[in-house]
């Protein structure tokens, strides 16, 4: 977590509250169809390369659909590629047996899953991302909780999510102030640390009270209610069914080695 | 509007680390009446405004509401009718958009969809800022937050408005709006504040608070013109009175 | 240490989105339970708090490197074990789905990892001992010191057990463990000493803003009971799963074996490396292209000496075919996004200049 991340979550913030054919689908109908995506996803064998290919229809119709700019899940993807590729990299060093050949080129098993982990996380976690980018946290929230999630932990992470800005506001004033004292340092001493760290939770646990205070007069009294009316339509049904069926036909069949015999004509 | 009459008797409050904050503080507040209630920093003004909708229970006398003391049992009747814009929006506004936020004391007073959606259109309409509706309180500028702040607590429909330092933080072009939203209220207003030229705008009576007691309770330009009184409890005279009066 | 999708089989993540879970409903009853209104602003408040403090770094001198408050100790110092398990969950919530830090199958192993170890092993069974009711001086940095290591070394063991047994990466066990725990030493004494720091300096400037919580629920011993009844049910899910995987290739493949009528494809064997194995022959789902035929290359050469698995029958013309096709797909995917992008795009402009820019 970085400051240029707190960034990122700005720009997160204002996709989902775009509007568009994508954003207007039920959060909990999106949520149910992307878990399915992953689910399927995964569930193919650990070389699975070319058969993956047609899952990219999903994250990129969500993108199209949503008017995500492609080029920001990327970069999202690229930033948090960092631990997949660190212990996916060890995948062709430690298995070498001979999964393939292009031309005269053998191909290690190694290679296959690692390109295949790749794929994967690319596929993964780009659905995951556009899932945010074209719901917005609120609206997933309030998905989540009719969909069964404790009603203190939705509104709690709805909490998190509306201080995360506030808080993350007064750090960076903190620290602004630390550094125009400390000579261009950019980390701190520990102690010079401590002492902001401590302040900073002091100055959070004072906002949670006045918080607290600004709830219970406005009539709070434990039980947090909240008016989201919310209808399943026909089109979230049909988003639904259509894609679950794209997924079962996409793992039962491999689309692109049935497109590549066809062209390259099939060897057996 | 009931216009109800607020008061406190011998008011007292020591916080738990033994903090005397309030020493035996007595007023009576009539209906429409505008008050300020002006003092230096930790000269009690915050805790006073927690007593009046019965955040904070006293510890010696007591607030009486249209006669009745606010007590555990009638709280929610004084939370009704005393709503209390805070002096930090960020505390006040925690929900995910402006409608939520102000649909939210409705919501607690377990009102129908119908009037919940009613009174947060007459709320925002009130204080100006219905285009701001499906937007997060955290892109807000200061001075919206502000008006969302008052909207939130007039969907609760009080008949006293409690405003811990409404005017700060604010540009002079907000605070002028502010002011003139205040002057159009018709409810009874308590405002506490170091904006002393906005409590010769607002305000017919002004309360001087000091180490938790009251040391001065009349007229608002009777007090703040007597310049005395004003140094020797850390405030000083406005220049709006200056100007208006020439010695 | 936040796993990613890419690297856990879907039975392991199944089986630990069960585990937290189930985890995340006790915690919310039991901080229902408590009565306290002011928990949940708290919580939400010290969860964004956690958020900023781990963008803020301090040197760690001599070593050039820098670290940070991880958070999960110091939330269940303040909040009590229940309630920091919840905004730990969240605060993972927040940065799955925001930052990808950990995928939303991932997401489960993460609270778990994360979160199970300082809230409910760390936190009452280490630093609550040794604390005592002496708040503040040298018990105090010596149970964070500890909570903090033992926390985090127990979720770097977990990223492991949970890596190994998904079974994606080559990392054998021995070698991932080196590599995982001696960097989480270092880690949890980091995380020990910020928090015992940033508590002793609340404890000095403000004794009352650490309330002396009641162990919440009924007793240490009732939440001992709920883990450990919560570790059974996992492994319990964990092993019928893995069953169901190693005689059913997995689920979902068990399952489109049955629609395809292909159940003579199973062999009986066991163990997660050949039901693997098994799962390449998938191949079989298309007879139509005849690999299966095919003779199995034989690896020319072993680094790892593994178990004699059966490893998928892959001829050189399906790598080339699915090569190619793949990027065919693969276009035309991107095309069909760029189409609809198009049309999306006109739809607007003609939704714009039909409504004349009204908006609700």
């Amino acid at each position: 977590m970085s400051f240029g991340h707190y960034i990122e979550v700005g720009k997160m913030d204002e996709l989902g509250r775009m509007d568009s054919p994508m954003h207007r689908l039920d959060a909990r109908v999106k949520t149910l169809t992307t878990i399915a995506f992953i689910v399927t996803v995964m569930s193919f064998s650990r070389y699975e390369v070319a058969a993956l290919m047609p899952f990219f229809i999903y994250p990129f119709t969500l993108m199209a659909v949503g008017r995500i700019p492609p080029g920001y899940i990327v970069r999202k993807l690229l930033i948090a590629s960092p631990f997949a590729l660190a212990v996916g990299i060890f995948n062709p060093m430690l298995d070498q047996r001979v999964m393939g050949s292009l031309g005269s080129h053998d191909i290690s098993g190694g290679w296959m899953s690692f390109a295949s982990i790749v794929i994967r996380f690319s596929l993964t976690v780009s659905a995951a991302l556009t899932l945010v980018a074209c719901t917005g946290i609120h609206r997933l929230c309030a998905g989540l909780e009719r969909m069964g999630l404790p009603r203190v932990f939705a509104v709690q992470l709805c909490l998190l999510y509306r201080y995360l800005f506030v808080i993350v506001d007064e750090a960076l004033r903190m620290r602004r102030g630390v550094e125009m004292r400390s000579m261009g340092r950019r980390t701190l001493r520990f102690s010079t640390y401590v002492s902001l760290i401590g302040h900073l939770l002091l100055r959070a646990m004072d906002r949670a009270q006045r918080v607290y205070q600004a709830m219970v007069s406005r009539g709070f009294a434990g039980q947090f209610r909240v008016m989201r009316p919310t209808v399943v339509r026909w089109n979230d049904v049909a988003f639904m069914v259509g894609w679950a069926v794209f997924f079962a036909a996409a793992r039962v069949w491999d689309i692109p080695t049935a497109i590549g015999n066809l062209l390259v004509g099939g060897v057996a | 509007m009931s216009h109800p009459m607020i008061e406190a008797r011998n008011l007292c409050f020591v916080y738990p680390d033994g903090t005397r904050a309030l020493q035996s503080v007595s007023f009576r507040i009539g209906p429409g009446e505008s008050v300020g209630i002006i003092g230096c920093n930790g000269a009690g003004k915050s805790t006073l405004l927690l007593h009046l909708n019965g955040y904070l229970t006293p510890t010696g006398g007591e607030m009486r509401l249209s006669e009745v003391p606010i007590t555990r049992q009638t709280v929610a009747m004084a939370r009704r009718a005393v709503g209390l814009v805070f002096q930090d929006s960020d505390d006040q506004l925690f929900m995910a958009t402006v409608s939520e936020d102000v649909a939210f004391g409705p919501l607690n007073l377990g009102l129908t969809d119908d009037e919940i959606e009613r009174r947060v259109k007459a709320a925002l309409d009130r204080v100006g800022v219905a285009h701001l509706r499906d937007r997060p309180p955290h892109k807000l500028s200061g001075g919206e937050k502000r008006s969302v702040a008052i909207a939130t607590v007039l969907a609760m429909e009080p008949d006293i408005l409690v405003m811990d330092e409404p005017s700060s933080n604010l540009d002079p072009r907000a605070r002028r709006r502010l002011i003139e939203l205040l002057r159009s209220f018709e409810h009874t207003r308590i405002i506490a504040t170091h904006d002393l030229e906005m409590v010769v705008e607002v305000c017919s009576r002004v309360i001087v608070l000091d180490g938790g007691t009251v040391v001065a309770d009349g007229p608002t330009r009777e007090i703040l013109n007597d310049e005395v009184l004003m140094i020797a409890h850390g405030l000083e005279r406005p220049h709006i009175l200056r100007h208006l009066h020439p010695h | 240490m936040h796993m990613a999708d890419a690297l856990i089989s879907p039975a392991v993540g199944g089986t630990m989105w069960v585990a937290s879970t189930g985890l995340l409903a006790w915690s919310a009853r039991k901080v229902r339970q408590t009565l306290d209104d002011k928990l949940v602003p708290m919580m939400g408040v010290l969860g964004a708090f956690i958020f900023a403090a781990q963008m803020i770094n301090f040197s760690i001198p001599g070593t050039g490197s820098s670290g940070h408050l991880g958070g999960g100790m110091i939330l269940a110092i303040l909040l009590g074990p229940h309630a920091a398990f919840l905004v730990i969950a969240s605060v993972l919530t927040v940065q799955a789905l925001f930052f990808a830090d950990g995928g939303l199958l991932a997401l489960g192993c993460n609270i778990f990892n994360l979160g199970v170890f300082p809230a409910f092993i760390a936190y009452p069974l280490i630093y609550k001992p040794i604390t005592g009711s002496a708040q503040g001086g040298s018990r105090l940095w010596v149970g964070a010191m500890l909570g903090g290591i033992v926390g985090l070394q127990m979720g770097a063991f977990s990223v492991v057990m949970e890596t190994t047994v998904s079974g994606i990466s080559d990392l054998p066990f021995k070698t991932f463990v080196w590599l995982m725990q001696p960097i989480h030493l270092a880690i949890g004494v980091v995380e020990g000493l910020a928090t015992a720091a940033v508590v002793s300096l609340v404890l000095r400037v403000r004794p009352e803003a650490l309330p002396e919580r009641p162990p919440t629920g009924h007793g240490a011993g009732g939440s001992r009971r709920v883990v450990i009844g919560l570790l059974i049910a996992t492994v319990a899910v964990g092993c019928g799963l893995s069953w169901f995987a190693s005689t059913r290739p997995d689920g979902l493949e068990w399952s489109m074996g049955k629609v395809s009528g292909k159940e003579e494809l199973e062999t009986p064997g066991d163990g997660i490396h050949e039901s693997l194995a098994k799962i390449q022959q998938k191949t079989a789902f298309l007879p139509d292209y005849g690999f299966k035929s095919a003779e199995p290359v034989v690896a020319t050469t072993e680094l790892t000496p593994k178990e004699p698995a059966q490893w998928p029958a892959v001829s050189a013309g399906t790598s080339v075919a699915g090569l190619v096709g793949g990027l065919i797909t693969l276009l035309l995917a991107g095309l069909i996004g760029y189409g609809l992008k198009r049309r999306a795009v006109a739809s607007t402009r003609q939704d714009q200049s039909n409504t004349g820019g009204e908006h609700s």
